[in-house]
């Protein structure tokens, strides 16, 4: 069976959901094989072998997160060399895109992006246009290099005993151009992360700039906080929590939008939601269009009422 | 400083978006499109880059027809001058072929300075920087959110999932910005009337020493097998909280609906 390269995501060595989820992807084409970049790997073996990584590569060279992406590419490069993959699975974010790019160039090898799905084939779904079509591709030539969205599969536990295996890479100078020069982690808010997040509840312009409602009908449902770009834009709430086309695109088991109108560039990061619920006082508001319940009224008086009586049910 | 903008002309995201029948590719000729929103905000950063010092804004474009749109929207915002590729070969090319039909204008350009948006408003995908980057052997920082140019020396922030970044190059080098990284400017009057007199050159893939099998969609390294549509969302449950028991309602249907 053919190798398949699966780039490990994971942050400051935990290994994440994503990653799981790339795995059991990679086993439908072939042997995963994962590169771990940084360090950690030896620690991260339980929970990659749990998802049946053969082989855990791991590359050290800290020059690989000292400079913006290009190294992380020219290093894979390097790996692709060696274990001849017939697909590169990595996760579906600005840096992975980034590095899907340029390996898509180095290694002259068709790329798709934002894959929803992938079978065998590889076949990949993605969905475009605000998620109005579902689009279904293949790579025609070189390695299918493929970027894939969190939730695109459920991670199904397939227990291996790998090994790490240090690889040493070469940076090029060319490769060290755009320098970071500062860092500063965000601070974690207990809540779940949203594009892994099962329940989301996002507050809109409609919220008038007050998020507690928001926060703790979220906290009452054990949900991730979102938020439109009018709010963010209005400076309400950090701009890491924007759903849609250019903040975060999610897909999670229940949406809930409080305030929002359901523009298409806010539809576009949470259309594939599989239910959908909404809070507006406007009846005609278009995200009433996407709904699989609805209520019309003042989310500042139902969301407090509703965040009651769940934490009644629940205790 | 030759600072390029590279703007793309895409199907308006608030009407009808549709796939061509006949070979699954977007339909850029049959509907209403404008220059990419992100991309505006690629123009506003070289235009206060500009403002700041001395240079010249020139907007690049690979596209049909209908694509002198955008560029002529960047002049009206202020640019320059306006390069638009356009050459019936390049239809459905993929953002490997169109990185590399630009990577060619931009070296004929002789650009210092490359701008790019954050991503395409029908694509999405985010990549064309970065290819660009990679076959030009420049610097790229990508995805700045706000972008200080100081001489030689391009600084961003980028904001990440966990952390938020400060990331410098040199020139010259790529950069795309985020919509977080200016307010773009509207074309004033004087601007539209101005616009009229600026020089656009529509080059071809001869001009750029590209063959034609290395673009368009026979030349892709990918495959569309098929399209669909969305199934129509079936129409939900709504209630008025009239009475106040819209709380209630909804709790109930979350329970019913397991998520308690
Ligand atoms: C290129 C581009 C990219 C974009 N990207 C994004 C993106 O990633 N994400 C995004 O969200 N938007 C994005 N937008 C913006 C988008 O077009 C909308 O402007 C935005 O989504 C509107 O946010 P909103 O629904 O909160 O505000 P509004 O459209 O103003 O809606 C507020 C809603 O709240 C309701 N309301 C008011 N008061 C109450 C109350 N007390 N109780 C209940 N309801 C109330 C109103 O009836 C109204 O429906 C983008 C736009 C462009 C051009
Ligand atoms: N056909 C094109 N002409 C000019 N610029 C483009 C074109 N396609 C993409 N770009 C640029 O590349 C960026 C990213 O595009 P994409 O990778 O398609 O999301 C856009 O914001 C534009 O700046």
């Amino acid at each position: 069976m053919s190798n398949v390269l699966v780039l490990v995501d994971h942050t400051d060595g935990t290994v994440r959901k994503t990653t799981a989820e790339l795995l059991t992807i990679a086993r439908r084409l072939g042997e995963p094989v994962a590169v771990f970049i940084g360090d950690g790997a030896q620690a991260a073996l339980p929970a990659l072998g749990q998802y049946g990584a053969t082989k855990v590569i791991a590359l050290t060279n800290p020059e690989l997160s000292q400079y913006l992406v290009a190294p992380k590419a020219e290093a894979l490069q390097q790996v692709a060399a060696k274990i001849e993959p017939s697909a590169i699975l990595i996760s579906s974010n600005a840096e992975g895109k980034e590095i899907a790019a340029r390996l898509a160039v180095k290694l002259e090898s068709g790329l798709i992006t934002d894959a929803v799905d992938v079978q065998e084939g590889p076949v990949t779904t993605q969905s475009v246009f605000a998620g109005n079509y579902s689009v279904k591709s293949k790579i025609t030539k070189g390695t299918a290099i493929i970027t894939v969205k969190p939730n695109a599969a459920t991670p199904e536990a397939a227990e291996t005993s790998p090994e790490v295996e240090e690889f040493d890479v070469t940076i090029s100078d060319a490769a060290k151009t755009a320098k970071i020069t500062d860092s500063k982690p965000r601070a974690a808010t207990g809540r779940p992360e949203l594009t892994e997040a099962a329940i989301i509840v996002s507050g809109g312009r409609g919220t008038g700039g007050d998020f507690a409602p928001v926060e703790a009908f979220a906290d009452s449902l054990g949900a991730a906080v979102g938020a439109s770009r009018a709010a963010v834009d209005s400076g309400w709430y950090p701009h890491a929590y924007q759903v849609g086309q250019t903040g975060k695109t999610v897909s999670p088991q229940l949406y809930v939008a409080a305030g929002i109108s359901g523009a298409i560039q806010h539809r576009a990061g949470m259309q594939t939601s599989k239910t959908i619920v909404a809070i507006n006082k406007d009846n005609e508001a278009p995200i009433f269009e996407l709904v699989d319940f609805g209520v019309v009224g003042d989310l500042h008086k139902v969301l407090p009422t509703a965040t009651q009586e769940v934490t009644n049910r629940k205790s | 400083m030759k600072i390029v903008v590279c703007a793309k002309f895409v199907p308006d995201a608030t009407a009808d978006r549709r796939f061509r029948s006949e070979d699954n590719t977007v339909d850029r000729a049959g509907v209403d499109g404008l220059l990419s929103e992100l991309d505006e905000y690629a123009v506003e950063t070289a235009l206060t880059v500009k403002e700041a010092g001395d240079a010249e804004v020139t907007i690049l474009t690979v596209g049909p027809e209908q694509a002198a749109d955008a560029v002529k929207k960047g002049l009206q915002m202020g640019a320059d001058a306006g390069v638009h590729v356009l050459d019936d070969a390049i239809h459905g090319s993929d953002a490997v072929a169109t990185s590399l039909v630009l990577s060619k204008a931009l070296a004929k350009l002789e650009a210092d300075l490359v701008v790019f948006g954050m991503g395409s408003t029908d694509g999405s995908m985010g990549v064309v920087p970065a290819m660009v980057s990679e076959r030009l052997g420049l610097p790229a920082v990508t995805l700045g959110s706000e972008v200080t140019v100081d001489g030689n020396t391009v600084r961003i922030r980028r904001d990440g999932d966990t952390a938020s970044d400060t990331v410098e190059g040199t020139l010259p080098l790529v950069l795309s910005v985020s919509d977080q990284a200016n307010e773009p400017r509207y074309p004033s009057f004087k601007g539209i009337m101005a616009a009229k007199k600026k020089p656009v050159e529509t080059w071809t893939l001869a001009d750029l020493e590209v063959s034609a099998d290395q673009v368009g969609g026979a030349s892709s390294w990918t495959e569309v097998v098929e399209v669909t549509a969305r199934p129509a969302r079936t129409a939900g449950t709504i209630v008025t909280d009239e009475d106040g028991s819209g709380a209630a309602q909804l709790v109930e249907f979350l329970s019913t609906n397991k998520f308690l």
